[in-house]
């Protein structure tokens, strides 16, 4: 088990009450659980649960109708998606989202691009101050390749790759921002067995060695049985249960909602 | 054979960094430089400057700006014969009103009242996205028409609207106006285009150039990685406008000398420049230029061909001869790479590498 020499810390991010539909359709109703600092916390269900609009929620991409996101120990209801950026969540997407145009490293180096402050004038300028702090950002981004091993296509326009190395790319550039809490919305979806251990043995690195709070939607039980430390279950944008891997393996209404029920 | 690159190691992320990491590609850059200031300058004939190099800088100075617009940030803009006239009248303003205000200080302001201007047409580009916020960059060029049409002040009470190039002195010399002699007017812009060229690659390198692509691939994903879309997008209209309004104060200044409103037409302007950063290649600042080059010698090229290969055809005929090649031609690039001229040059470039021994 990981989390054997791991400090499970006070919660960084608590979802409270939080509802929100699309016009008829209630995509969330009276949603909450927390994240805790340097767990990895699995949000599962069904198809059409609601995970990934939970995700939303907390990137401000969409606005909750009722309810509030407290992170931090700082209460909002509504917030730019950039703002979020800024105080340290970052993301992947279910479907891959990267700048396909911009190479690996370019992709990575807009990571970190919100820690970058010297203006466009020092920029076009480039020789001093603009290309020092660039140098300083390349080191930090080359520690992330390093990291991730993808060091034979730093040049590579990443919309070249193949798929799996795509997702990868992607998840260095959620960490090129340093992030306090990672929100992976299905990093395995489509993988084969050698890239999802892959992409398994990073999450858990990425959680140990810089203790990052992490987030993830995952299909794969098998996966998300090993490597999380709490489960959260949604069906039809109701929290069905709340609790370890074992816990939420036993519990009856997360069976009924993946295999069905009858109604007898 | 010749242009390889083994055995130069990258040993800091300053060299890996740098402008030409590859030294022959240096080498080329340089001697291309100290040719374009060589050769017109001992052996430029009027033909020469006033056919071809002035367009090219003049107009590609504009397609760069428009390519930091579409091709870098992805906002589509069809304003650009209106920000070109800004530029121009702009300069003329100014310098009819302080004469002795050095030259290029006043290209700068005329670029930066460009540059607002492009930020007030850009205000519609948060939301609104493709051909949409084309449509509304094209309240750009028609209220400038308008503007430049209603207005006496603007071109100092002249009957027609028209614009002159006044004689001007830089350093000096006389840089500016009819008597001036065209090696000098060459080398001024010559150094305009090279120094902003050089920002704008020094630019798209950094922290803004990622931004504005980020937001070009994928919009959504920058916003939730902490890119504003609002500053960004208002940012690449502000610069792109920048370039397009000293490009086009130069292409009227130096080049065309005397214009009147019509010069900045849509099918004369916007749509040129279009069609230049589209063939030399979205996104990219050789391809501005390649792009230039094309649109503006080719129809010299078409021009001068049928007398060279001594075929004798009346001079009509030869122009709508013209028209056809120049259409068919631009059907034909951009069906074989329509990445532009840019990317057949970097394809030509990673061929030459493994040259001649492609395994």
């Amino acid at each position: 088990m990981v989390t054997d020499h791991k400090q499970i810390g006070e919660a960084l991010l608590q979802v409270n009450n939080v509802s929100l539909s699309f016009g008829a359709v209630q995509a969330l109703s009276d949603v909450s659980f927390e994240v805790r600092e340097h767990e990895i916390l699995a949000i599962i269900g069904p198809n059409g649960a609601g995970k990934s609009s939970m995700l939303n929620v907390i990137n401000g991409f969409y606005t909750a109708n009722e309810g509030s996101i407290v992170y931090k120990g700082i209460s909002r209801a509504k917030m730019e998606p950039a703002d979020v950026a800024r105080n340290g969540v970052s993301r992947t997407f279910q479907n891959i989202a990267l700048f396909r145009g911009m190479t690996t490293l370019d992709n990575i180096m807009t990571g970190r691009n919100t820690k970058m402050h010297r203006n466009f004038i020092w920029q076009a300028i480039y020789i001093g101050p603009a290309r020092n702090e660039e140098l300083e950002h390349r080191r930090k981004a080359e520690e992330i390749i390093d990291f991730l091993e993808i060091q034979a296509i730093r040049k590579t326009p990443v919309g070249r790759l193949p798929y799996g190395l795509q997702k990868r790319v992607e998840l260095g550039r959620a960490l090129a921002a340093e992030p306090e809490l990672l929100l992976l919305d299905e990093p395995m979806a489509g993988m084969n067995t050698e890239e999802k251990e892959d992409m398994c043995r990073f999450i858990l690195d990425v959680n140990e060695e810089f203790g990052t709070t992490i987030a993830l939607i995952e299909h794969d039980m098998g996966v998300v049985m090993d490597i999380s430390d709490r489960v959260v279950v949604l069906d039809y944008g109701r929290k069905i249960a709340d609790g370890s891997p074992d816990e939420v393996r036993g519990n009856q209404s997360v069976i009924d909602a993946y295999l069905g029920v009858s109604r007898e | 054979m010749i242009y390889r690159e083994t055995g130069q190691y990258k040993a800091t992320y300053g060299a890996d960094q740098q402008l030409f990491p590859i030294v022959q590609d240096r080498y080329f850059f340089f001697a291309f430089m100290a040719f374009l200031v060589i050769y017109p300058v001992f052996f430029g004939s009027d033909y020469l400057f006033q056919v071809v190099l002035y367009p090219v800088l003049g107009l590609g100075l504009c397609a760069l700006g428009l390519n930091i617009l579409t091709g870098y940030c992805g906002q589509i803009s069809l304003g650009t014969g209106g920000f070109m006239a800004i530029g121009a009248y702009s300069f003329f303003k100014i310098t009819t009103i302080f004469p002795d205000l050095n030259i290029l200080i006043i290209f700068i302001f005329a670029g930066l009242i460009s540059a607002l201007f492009g930020i007030l047409i850009g205000l519609p580009s948060l939301r609104i996205k493709g051909f949409y916020l084309a449509v509304t960059t094209l309240a750009a060029q028609f209220f400038v028409e308008w503007c430049i049409n209603r207005s006496d002040w603007l071109s100092n009470y002249s009957p027609s609207h028209t614009i002159g190039a006044p004689p001007r002195e830089l350093f000096g010399f006389l840089v500016m106006g009819p008597e001036a002699p065209g090696s000098a007017k060459y080398l001024v812009m010559l150094f305009i285009v090279a120094v902003m060229t050089l920002f704008a690659r020094n630019l798209v390198r950094g922290r803004i150039g990622r931004s504005w692509m980020a937001i070009r691939d994928m919009d959504i994903a920058a916003e939730l990685i902490g890119i504003r879309p609002l500053f960004t997008k208002l940012s690449a209209f502000a610069i792109g406008s920048f370039y397009i309004g000293v490009g086009g104060a130069m292409h009227v200044m130096f080049n065309l000398e005397n214009v009147d409103p019509e010069a900045f037409e849509i099918f004369s302007t916007s749509f040129p420049i279009l069609f230049m950063i589209m063939i030399g290649g979205l996104g990219s600042i050789l391809g501005a230029y390649m792009g230039a080059a094309f649109i503006v010698l080719l129809p010299v090229l078409l021009r001068n061909a049928f007398p060279f290969l001594g075929i004798d055809i009346a001079s009509h005929v030869i122009q709508h001869i013209e028209f056809m090649l120049f259409g068919g031609l631009i059907v034909f690039f951009l069906i074989v790479e329509p990445a532009g001229l840019a990317r057949l040059w970097q394809i030509l470039k990673e061929k030459l590498r493994q040259w001649p021994f492609p395994y």
